[in-house]
């Protein structure tokens, strides 16, 4: 064996040889990073999370979301009921099957959108209301998409 | 082409007051809808039917309100609650179409589209087009081209439809010769910055079109006109002067005025209204983390009063030491009120003026002046501030505002804040 090799494997043999490492990058810390009490650490520390908010429920896309309170008792077989107040998405495509917010000849309605084989036409969720089928003539806008909805109650 | 040739888009709301008060009302659907000024004064905003009427923008509602009848004209107050809040949500969706944004006004906005090209940017306007129509169910035109100038034009010219599709015009795609077409069927007073003082002008020396304005020589336009002028010639050659404006400087004046919704004879009146003024500009001065130095009033009867006296004053006081404490400001400007008031006279408007404003942190302590008491109006202004955010403008003010507003704007045709005001939402009937 070479006199060097042997030197090295001397090195090599000690298990734990440390070295300060100069090329460390820095790494600043604050003196007042944190609180320190002497009591005993919060057991539950580790688990905190943000409070949950109801905005981030209901809305999807708060920039094209508009509320619309409801009157009236034509769709309560979709748990839709007078006084509750609606979130409409304006940037959902209507479908067919979808509950829209509409504008038909200058009223604005609730109503389950039904658009199948070439019928179109606004259902009510109560057998109650007859559809309103839409032929020509007759002007209809769908507004915006209801994907929720909120009440408050008196207490 | 590089990323650096610089690209703008102008994307302005078609009829946008008028639009907002529709989207939100089935039964406008194809009725022509004006939106009047301040005490439903003038039109200030034409939908598209009224438009079609030939009704121009800016007459007295009161010389066309028969000919409105007659055609089924419905009018509507200025709902700025509305308006403000419809324009903040196109700029939302606009944003994410470009980092750079600058909006102009309350329906237009500048975007720096410098980078997209590869995307195509007719159909990138377009994209922007069709998602502030599906979110917002507003209607915007969109101008495209290499300066700020030119872009305002292209918008134009979108919407008047005298180049590009569906409300899109594309000047970087254009080919030089059908720009020269279309820029020599604009009259020179569309040109961005060409006022209606310029126009009139440039008409006398020939210079009528567009297209007479680029190719006009530049450096007599200096010297018979401003450096202003120069640059627009040159904006409309292609070579970019005006770059967007994202940062909004402080404000170095700011102005709150308001004509009365009647006729005030009596200084108690004056007095509230100045004293709410007051109120409203130092909140806008706080914002702005500022203070001012000097508090100008100025009173006025109405200069179209054929039959009473005419009066009209305006006086500065210099304040001690500069402040954004309402109370400060407020009994100087009382002050100032009570020296200019003349009794006898029917006042039209009242304003205020707060200037030789500086950032706070350099106060400059007067040599009475007690900084433990400047803390105290610090925090009690940023209670007043904090209240009133929560709970709505004026709920917590000065007694001297007065309680019951009787001097305020009339607003008598005013819809409701569909999306500002829980009252006030737009009803779905489920019948």
């Amino acid at each position: 064996m070479l006199p060097h090799a042997s030197v090295s494997s001397v090195f090599e043999s000690l298990p734990d040889f440390y070295r300060p490492a100069f090329d460390a990058v820095a790494c600043a810390r604050p003196l007042d990073s944190g609180k320190v009490s002497a009591g005993f650490p919060s057991p539950a520390a580790d688990y905190e999370d943000r409070r949950l908010d109801i905005n981030t429920y209901l809305i999807r896309n708060p920039v094209s979301t508009f509320f619309f309170p409801v009157e009236g008792k034509s769709m309560e077989g979709a748990e839709i009921f007078d006084g509750d107040v609606l979130v409409v998405d304006r940037s959902i495509l209507a479908q067919h099957g979808h509950i829209v917010v509409a504008f038909v000849n200058g009223e604005r309605l609730v109503k389950r959108l039904y658009h199948r084989a070439g019928r179109v036409a606004l259902e009510a969720e109560n057998l109650a209301f007859p559809p309103i089928v839409i032929r020509e003539g007759i002007d209809l806008t769908v507004w915006g998409v209801v994907i929720g909805k909120f009440k408050r109650l008196p207490a | 082409m590089p990323a650096h040739v610089p690209v703008f888009a102008l994307v302005d709301c078609n009829n946008f007051y008028a639009s907002c008060e529709k989207l939100f009302d089935p039964k406008l659907a194809g009725v022509p809808v004006v939106v009047l000024s301040n005490n439903d004064g003038c039109v200030v905003a034409r939908s598209a039917e009224v438009k079609a009427l030939g009704l121009p923008m800016g007459v007295p509602w009161f010389k066309i309100r028969e000919q409105a009848r007659q055609h089924g004209i419905v009018a509507f107050s200025s709902n700025y609650a509305l308006y403000a809040d419809m324009s903040n949500r196109v700029v939302e969706v606009l944003a994410q179409f470009s980092p750079d944004i600058e909006v102009y006004s309350i329906d237009e906005s500048f975007l720096d589209l410098a980078g997209f090209e590869a995307t195509g940017l007719a159909d990138y306007g377009r994209q922007i087009r069709d998602r502030v129509q599906q979110w917002l169910g507003l209607t915007v035109c969109v101008g495209i081209a290499p300066t700020k100038t030119l872009a305002k034009l292209a918008n134009h010219c979108a919407k008047k439809n005298l180049a590009g599709n569906h409300g899109v015009c594309d000047f970087t795609t254009l080919p030089a010769a059908d720009q020269d077409v279309v820029f020599a069927a604009i009259d020179v007073s569309e040109v961005w910055g060409v006022g209606r003082k310029l126009t009139p002008r440039l008409h006398a020396m020939g210079i009528t079109t567009v297209k007479a304005l680029r190719d006009a020589d530049a450096e007599t336009l200096r010297s018979r006109f401003s450096v202003v002028l120069e640059r627009t010639v040159h904006e409309l050659r292609g070579t970019s002067c005006l770059s967007l404006e994202d940062i909004t400087p402080d404000k170095q004046q700011i102005i709150c005025s308001r004509s009365f919704g009647e006729r005030i004879h009596d200084l108690e009146n004056l007095q509230e209204a100045v004293s709410s003024h007051i109120s409203r500009a130092a909140e806008k001065l706080r914002l702005q983390d500022s203070l001012a130095g000097a508090v100008t009033v100025c009173i006025r009867t109405s200069p179209f009063n054929p039959t009473g006296p005419c009066y009209q004053k305006a006086v500065t006081a210099t304040l001690p030491e500069a402040t954004a404490d309402n109370r400060v400001l407020a009994r100087s400007a009382l002050r100032t009120l009570r020296q200019i008031y003349r009794p006898g006279l029917a006042y039209q408007k009242a304003g205020v003026m707060l200037s030789d404003i500086r950032p706070s942190r350099l106060q400059q302590a007067s040599l009475f002046s007690d900084p433990g008491g400047n803390e105290g109006s610090k925090r009690l202004m940023h209670t007043l501030d904090c209240i009133n955010a929560r709970w709505g403008r004026g709920t917590l003010r000065l007694a001297a505002e007065g309680v019951d507003y009787g001097w305020q704007m009339k607003r008598g045709n005013l819809s409701p804040g569909y999306t500002t005001e829980w009252a006030d939402l737009p009803v779905a009937k489920a019948r």
